[in-house]
């Protein structure tokens, strides 16, 4: 391992390993505390907000239900603390799943409105309950002992904190590096092509949610433990936005940036809330107005935080070789060739008055490479939604195998082994080319939250990723593996598309106009590519405007116009067909 | 009686809460942003008229000339790659003399001993530039950000407005004198004048709205930026002037509210947040689009508080906030949002 890279966290944990044995000042230990305590939460929150795109406000309650949960197990039936932990972040994480359930449903603004009211809802709740002791809240909480030793002092549950926030932090950043981590990562702005590769978007949802209630709720137990006493008040809404400043302060994409985040505007309120009274004369808190300011001015000047800007101090990490792995991923077993295998029957949608597929009957026989072409707004894109479950059928009925696939969803239709590509691509450009394509092959790995957190996936990994490697030479993107798919032009975004549906291991490929973009000797490879694939016994349907691309290699054509099949046979006779001629010609024929 | 009584307390306070969801959902709807602040404007107007009523200078002319000098900064900072004399003086008359003027006037008049109407026109007059200068500082640059990145951004600015609130208020509560002291009684009810003050303020309002957005060219300008912003902008409508007058409008809404609320209840510098939280409620319902559905939900809103402060009363705010869950997930299920937005 490049020693440049892991000497500032070396050098980072050495310096909380030695703080609280120096002479410095006691106050120094507290605010480390409490930035380890912040840390926790703004690590979930980073998850939830800068990676999964869920802005939560309401992240302070789930501390809240962690503190009071150990609050009342420990001081009235007197259980040891370590017990409570388990069941603090079960509870924690109990809470977390039905009020995911509902948030994760809420789209676009009102997701965080609604954090913002359950936030509030909770907070009050809190001040009401008896059994919490109402806004007095609970006192005399027991320290927690191990061996004998009783962390009493602010020094000694120091290490207990950190230890913790680093245990989180890294087990965040294993869990963002792997299989489940690209489905979170999908979920911002490219949620549709994970489904079609499998994601299950509600769960990837509802797993970051849990998540990050549940570190909430780590931070809740220690806070109560170290405070020794707990009420309503660093439960509440003001909180919650305090700890989303953290985030954004930090750089909400970044595991690390938390911590960052989280002592800035700690260590900020800290230094206000010393000297700020000396200037005004009076105490109040006025540091919200500078976390106000704060929070509006890194808005405008620099969106992704603060965090970015120090890693342009760290060496750049060199890029990851992939990981040799000796396993095999299991291959689909292809039906024989000349089967029947997707076959479209009087599929119709209609967009209220307008029906843009008219019962619009067709098939692809296994093996086959089939070509779906009209004229602009025939219908085309629409009939792969219907194929692929994106949009649902007003009437008719798609069979796969014979199997009829109305009303699956598209990650349902994704297992039978259809994979697509998109007319306006659909990758993510902040991730690498290689982990695009490793997001088609979601469906090949099973490993989860808790394997991915503590790195025992490591060898699932490995293949998976091996895999999206071959699929990316394949199709001669290679060179290009580490640089972020943004980077990639149109054409070759476009072919990362075709890796990313092939590490999926298709039976069926449905490709929306993959040549748009291409270059003519790059037209040329696509083709030996597809038939190739042919070869191998995979189907492939695709929309294309490019005539000579498409004449050249299809089996079978079939031709929309208006929403309507107006031709279906071999390309040489739908060249000769008449209302062919008429619809891209415009003449009578 | 004690039904008309909680009906009548609720409709007076639902009035106020749909002045508020009005003002978000215009606000909303014009420029994308979910305006979290609006209830810090009902504050500073509640307690800039109850310092009126005290014959003192209210603190919110100092707040105001902050503003524009930091509104100013911020005009120079962005005409720093050269500027014309025109943009600069009316940079410096709208950010600088205005404010001074509104704050010369204050200190004119205060000594008078103003009528109470006059008071309360004062305060508007006070209050009404903030949300320019809101606009200009916190939201003009980030015209282009995402609806999530505002909201954050409106969590901010209601952080700092709350505090500047605390600094120039102080934690004390205030109470400002009615703008009539009469009570009528019909029947067994009693009717305070304040109440009648705040129904027709209200429906006065709505109606000039409504006037508004139908029959002017700049309010069916802010409409047509309201569907699409940059189809607005191609037809010559300057979406920068739509946002100004929206976020004006929003802030004297704000203040109307704060001079018809000040009489009836207790104002802290953080009263604010919650009545403007409650105006949310009717906003979102309405899917902070519909100003009829808003005005409606916003009545419910306070009927629904006023009985559950009698029969639930600790549990009136987890009630409030705990409904608007239900709604959120109706509306999320009813408005499919598309991912290329």
């Amino acid at each position: 391992m490049n020693i440049r890279r892991i000497l500032p966290g070396f050098v980072g944990i050495l310096f909380l390993a030695i703080v609280p044995v120096l002479p410095v000042p006691p106050f120094w230990i507290t605010l480390l505390n409490n930035i380890g305590l912040a840390s926790l939460v703004t690590i979930g929150l980073v998850l939830l907000t800068g990676v999964g795109g869920l802005t939560s406000f309401g992240q302070a309650a789930f501390c809240g239900f962690g503190a009071y949960t150990t609050a009342v197990l420990s001081t009235n039936y007197g259980v040891s603390p370590w017990l409570t932990l388990p069941l603090s972040l079960i509870v924690g994480a109990v809470i977390a799943l039905p009020l995911g359930l509902i948030t994760v449903r809420l789209s676009g603004h009102f997701l965080p409105l609604g954090t913002i009211a359950w936030g509030l809802a909770l907070y009050y709740l809190f001040g009401k309950i008896d059994l919490l002791g109402r806004y007095d809240g609970i006192s005399g909480i027991p320290p927690i002992k191990f061996a004998g030793y009783r962390f009493l002092s602010d020094g000694s549950i120091y290490y207990l904190i950190w230890f913790f926030v680093i245990v989180v932090a890294i087990g965040a950043g294993n869990l963002l590096d792997s299989r489940i981590g690209r489905a979170i990562r999908a979920l911002r702005g490219g949620g549709q092509a994970a489904e079609a590769f499998g994601v299950n978007i509600v769960r990837a949802k509802l797993t970051v949610f849990i998540f990050a209630g549940v570190v909430a709720a780590l931070s809740g137990w220690l806070y109560a433990h170290m405070q020794r006493s707990v009420n309503p008040t660093p439960f509440g809404l003001s909180m919650g936005i305090e700890y989303l400043l953290m985030a954004v302060v930090g750089g909400a994409g970044h595991v690390w940036g938390a911590i960052f985040g989280a002592s800035i505007v700690l260590v900020l309120k800290d230094i206000l809330q010393r000297f700020l009274p000396d200037i005004i004369g009076t105490t109040a808190n006025f540091e919200m107005i500078v976390f106000g300011i704060l929070l509006v001015l890194i808005l405008q000047l620099s969106r992704d935080g603060l965090w970015p800007l120090a890693l342009k101090l760290l060496p750049k990490r060199p890029p990851r070789p992939v990981p040799a792995s000796s396993r095999k991923l299991a291959k689909r077993t292809l039906a024989p060739a000349g089967s029947p295998l997707l076959k479209v029957e009087k599929a119709r949608k209609a967009f209220g008055g307008l029906v843009a597929v008219n019962d619009v009957s067709f098939e692809v026989k296994a093996g086959q490479i089939v070509g779906l072409i009209g004229p602009n707004g025939a219908g085309k894109s629409t009939t792969f939604n219907l194929i692929t479950g994106i949009a649902s059928l007003t009437s008719g009925s798609v069979f796969y195998e014979g199997q009829p696939l109305r009303g699956d969803s598209p990650r349902q239709i994704a297992r039978h082994g259809i994979a697509r590509t998109f007319q306006h691509a659909k990758i993510l450009p902040d991730m690498s080319v290689l982990e695009n394509v490793a997001l088609g092959a979601h469906l090949r790995g099973s490993a989860g939250v808790f394997r991915s957190f503590f790195r025992l996936e490591r060898e699932e990994e490995a293949t998976l990723l091996a895999e999206a490697a071959t699929q990316l030479e394949r199709v001669g993107l290679g060179q290009y593996r580490d640089r972020p798919a943004g980077d990639l032009a149109l054409g070759q975004i476009r072919i990362l598309e075709i890796a990313r549906a092939l590490a999926a291991d298709p039976a069926v490929l449905l490709l929306d106009e993959p040549a748009a973009g291409l270059r003519h000797g790059e037209k040329q490879e696509l083709a030996s590519l597809l038939r190739k694939l042919r070869e191998e016994g995979v189907s492939v349907l695709l929309v294309e405007h490019d005539m000579g691309f498409v004449m050249g290699l299809v089996d079978h054509l079939v031709v929309l116009d208006f929403g309507t099949l107006i031709a279906d046979g071999q390309p040489a006779d739908v060249r000769r067909h008449p209302s062919v001629i008429a619809a891209y010609l415009g003449g009578v024929a | 009686m004690i039904a008309t009584f909680l009906i009548q307390d609720g409709v007076t306070n639902g009035a106020i809460y749909a002045l508020l969801g009005l003002a978000l959902v215009l606000v909303f709807s014009v420029t994308r942003v979910i305006f979290i602040p609006q209830g810090e404007f009902v504050a500073y107007g509640a307690l800039t008229l109850a310092l009126l009523d005290n014959d003192r200078i209210p603190a919110t002319t100092s707040l105001l000339l902050c503003f524009g000098a930091i509104a100013f900064l911020a005009d120079l900072w962005s005409m720093r790659r050269g500027a014309d004399v025109r943009a600069f003086t009316r940079s410096l008359a709208l950010n600088l003399v205005f404010p001074a003027a509104i704050y010369g006037l204050t200190t004119v008049l205060v000594p008078l001993g103003l009528p109470s109407f006059a008071k309360a026109l004062l305060t508007i007059l006070i209050i009404a530039p903030m949300g320019y200068y809101v606009y200009r500082i916190a939201y003009r640059p980030l015209a282009d950000a995402s609806v999530l990145v505002l909201l954050i951004a409106s969590v901010g600015v209601h952080l700092a407005m709350m505090g500047l609130g605390l600094v120039f208020f102080g934690a004390e509560g205030l109470r400002a004198r009615p703008l009539a002291e009469a009570n009528y009684t019909i029947g067994s009810l009693m009717i305070p004048a304040q109440s009648l003050w705040i129904y027709g303020s209200t429906i006065a309002i709505i109606i000039a709205l409504y006037m508004f957005f139908e029959r002017t060219l700049l309010g069916k300008a802010l409409r047509a930026t309201a569907v699409n912003r940059l189809g607005a902008r191609l037809v010559g409508v300057r979406t920068q002037l739509t946002g100004v007058t929206a976020f004006t409008l929003a802030a004297a809404i704000g203040a109307i509210s704060g001079v018809l609320i000040g009489p009836i209840t207790t104002i802290y510098y953080d009263t604010g947040f919650l009545i403007g939280l409650k105006g949310f409620v009717a906003a979102i319902i309405g899917g902070l689009a519909s100003f009829p559905i808003t005005a409606v939900a916003a009545i419910g809103v306070g009927l629904i508080e006023s009985f559950a402060s009698f029969f639930a009363s600790s549990y009136k705010e987890v009630i409030v906030f705990g409904l608007i869950i239900p709604v959120l997930v109706w509306l999320s299920l009813s408005h499919a949002f598309h991912e290329e937005e």
